[in-house]
């Protein structure tokens, strides 16, 4: 099971690499998306994994899963997914208006000109 | 327990969502309450940082979970006087934004700043490593509103940039984290302090590999090259007032790397060692020089004072990256003096803009409304950010300068004093062409009529006259920041004060 998370997390991470590395919002989205679930499978992988045990301390020789994780999970989960929202709503926007969805900004451009557009 | 600690996290965290709520179609009533907001956390701030400095490190145990169970806040000299900087910053701020009118120029201004300011306060607070994260995603998502403020093509551009780099930024933290989880089984600040001094050594490896991702973490933070692609486009491209406040985020990277690499893992660590101030010194020489070309190179106002940022980071790293209470207490006084250097300039820079209408370096426009003033006001803050006297900025680096004799001192002199020649010719360059030049323009227009802001230009004077304090009062002020690292060296009494059942 250590293989199979551990190849997992491995996988998530290149493809979310390879993806944030793209010219255009929307891979570079998926990337970002992709490196959180990787990393949320990294946090709940970090307190060890564990089969079939209750994330509560008891007497039980059995022992228990670490809670702890598993509540840091949760808290990166929320964060990341309110994260994603925004910038979905950022990139859509910068979509709109300026119609072309390129991540980069265009340095070569007359510099004067856009600033004037603002003004 | 002193409920004080906790008092600058709450109040604008209780009152952002009021503004939203309750007053979010009346500007006036949110500009009311939200200054006086601000006012409040400044005066708070003051006393806690009279209270810091009468007292040993206080401890917050929220919901009186005893450590490490419980998230902890902690006030000690350093936290108190971060939040104190960001509060007083803050209030000079919103003043300037809203005798500008800037919070008009689009929606929920005041209510993102006051979750901004709660994310710093939480930031500079907490004693829990995880509960640093979530308070780095609060001021990260407040900052992505402001720095979109406004709105314009160029700045949502530049703002899904920045938001991108800064998710990447959070991903990392979460594996370094969960990695330093992972070997220690803590993630409370004091406790790791413990459980990293004794640490076996089979685990060191991997200990070093979490902390080194955190470093990272910091570094893009505090834009360290070369994590600091995110920091031209964002300063430029945000609102000036923005930018301003903005100028108090990189040091929130600086205040972290002192804070984790000083408790957690100081220089006398076996697993770690030297490692981290092998890795900072080399790439905070590598910043201040590209800060320097960036300030010769740069074709707008904007981005010439966004790359004299990152050159002033990269003065206050080499000076963190000593690990000795001297360097530490130059660092602390550089980063007082560049925060109000840096949020000056953008201020100033932000006035010229809204009279000038571009803010281009490469062609002379005619003269400006109040031309004289506001090229007296950006020739100061050019003083003080160049390091020249008889502003702090040279008593700043004369300090990193002299906390600096030994092992590298001919890389590091030579460095900050070529850097700092760069600078000023930089920004002579880019004050002859702006206010200078102008008048060599023939132009039929008469000259403009002053704009009245007498607000913006009182926050902007209060600014300059916090510097002329800091440079005249410099003694007291590098007494009392001796004390402030002597504190922070004084491991013990940080994790004393946390752990009261652990005794060293």
């Amino acid at each position: 099971m250590e293989l199979l998370v551990a190849s997992a997390v491995g996988l998530m991470t290149a493809c979310g690499v390879y993806l944030i590395l793209r010219k255009r919002t929307f891979p570079v989205i998926v990337g970002l998306a992709m490196l959180s679930y990787a990393v949320n499978v990294f946090i709940f992988a970090s307190g060890r994994l564990a089969i079939g045990l209750p994330p509560i301390i008891t007497s039980d020789p059995a022992g228990y899963t670490d809670p702890l994780t598993q509540a840091l999970v949760l808290t990166a989960i929320v964060i990341s997914f309110g994260m994603t929202a925004l910038i979905v709503m950022m990139a859509l926007g910068a979509f709109l208006e300026t119609g072309d969805d390129h991540i980069g900004m265009e340095e070569a451009a007359p510099p004067a000109k856009p600033q004037e557009g603002a003004e | 327990m002193n409920h004080w600690i906790i008092a600058p996290v709450i109040l604008p965290a209780l009152l952002a969502p009021f503004i939203v709520l309750v007053m979010r179609h009346d500007l006036s009533l949110q500009r009311i309450f939200s200054t006086a907001g601000t006012a409040v956390l400044a005066a708070i701030s003051l006393v806690l940082l009279y209270t810091a400095a009468t007292n040993p490190p206080e401890v917050y145990f929220l919901g009186n979970w005893p450590a490490p169970f419980g998230i902890v806040l902690v006030l000690d000299r350093l936290s108190a006087m971060m939040i104190a900087l960001t509060a007083v910053l803050a209030l000079m701020v919103q003043l300037y934004a809203i005798g500008t009118g800037w919070d008009s120029r689009g929606n929920h201004f005041h209510a993102l700043f006051q979750f901004q300011l709660m994310g710093l306060c939480g930031a500079f607070l907490t004693g829990d490593a995880f509960n640093l994260f979530v308070f780095f995603e609060v001021l990260l998502i407040a900052s992505y509103g402001l720095m979109i403020h406004g709105g314009g093509a160029n700045r949502l551009k530049a703002g899904v940039q920045y938001v991108a780099y800064n998710l990447v930024g959070s991903t990392l933290f979460l594996f370094a984290l969960a990695t330093i989880y992972a070997v220690t089984g803590t993630l409370n600040m004091a406790d790791l302090a413990v459980k990293v001094a004794d640490l076996p050594a089979g685990d060191a490896a991997l200990l070093r590999v979490g902390a080194v991702l955190l470093l990272l973490v910091f570094a893009i933070k505090g834009a360290l090259v070369p994590l600091q692609f995110w920091l031209p486009a964002t300063y430029s491209f945000a609102p000036g007032v923005v930018a301003a406040l903005f100028a108090v985020m990189t040091k929130v990277g600086a205040y972290a790397v002192i804070r984790v690499f000083t408790l957690i893992f100081p220089p006398e660590t076996a697993a770690t060692g030297a490692l981290f101030a092998d890795i900072l010194m080399p790439a905070a020489v590598l910043t201040l020089i590209l800060g320097a070309i960036g300030v010769m190179g740069a074709t707008g106002m904007a981005r010439l004072v966004a790359f004299a940022a990152i050159g002033s980071m990269g003065t206050l790293f080499i000076a963190v990256s000593q690990f000795t209470p001297q360097a530490m207490t130059a660092a602390f006084y550089y980063l007082l003096h560049s925060t109000l250097a840096t949020a000056i300039l953008f201020l100033v820079v932000d006035l010229v803009l809204d009279r000038r209408g571009d803010d281009t370096l490469r062609r002379p426009l005619p003269p400006i409304a109040q031309h004289g003033l506001l090229a007296a006001l950006f020739f100061g803050g050019a003083i003080a950010m160049a390091g020249m006297p008889p502003l702090s900025g040279f008593l700043g680096k004369l300090l990193v300068l002299d906390a600096t004799r030994g092992g590298d001192m001919a890389l590091i002199w030579t460095a900050v004093l070529a850097t700092s020649l760069i600078t000023v010719v930089g920004f002579s360059r880019a004050g002859s062409q702006v206010f200078w030049k102008a008048y060599a323009i023939a132009t039929t227009q008469a000259h403009p009529e002053p704009k009245r802001e007498p607000l913006a230009f009182a926050a902007v004077f209060a600014l300059v006259l916090a510097l002329v304090a800091l440079t005249v009062m410099a003694g007291p002020v590098t007494d009392w920041l001796a004390g402030t690292s002597a504190e922070l060296f004084d491991r013990s009494a940080y994790i004393n004060a946390v752990l009261p059942q652990v005794k060293e």
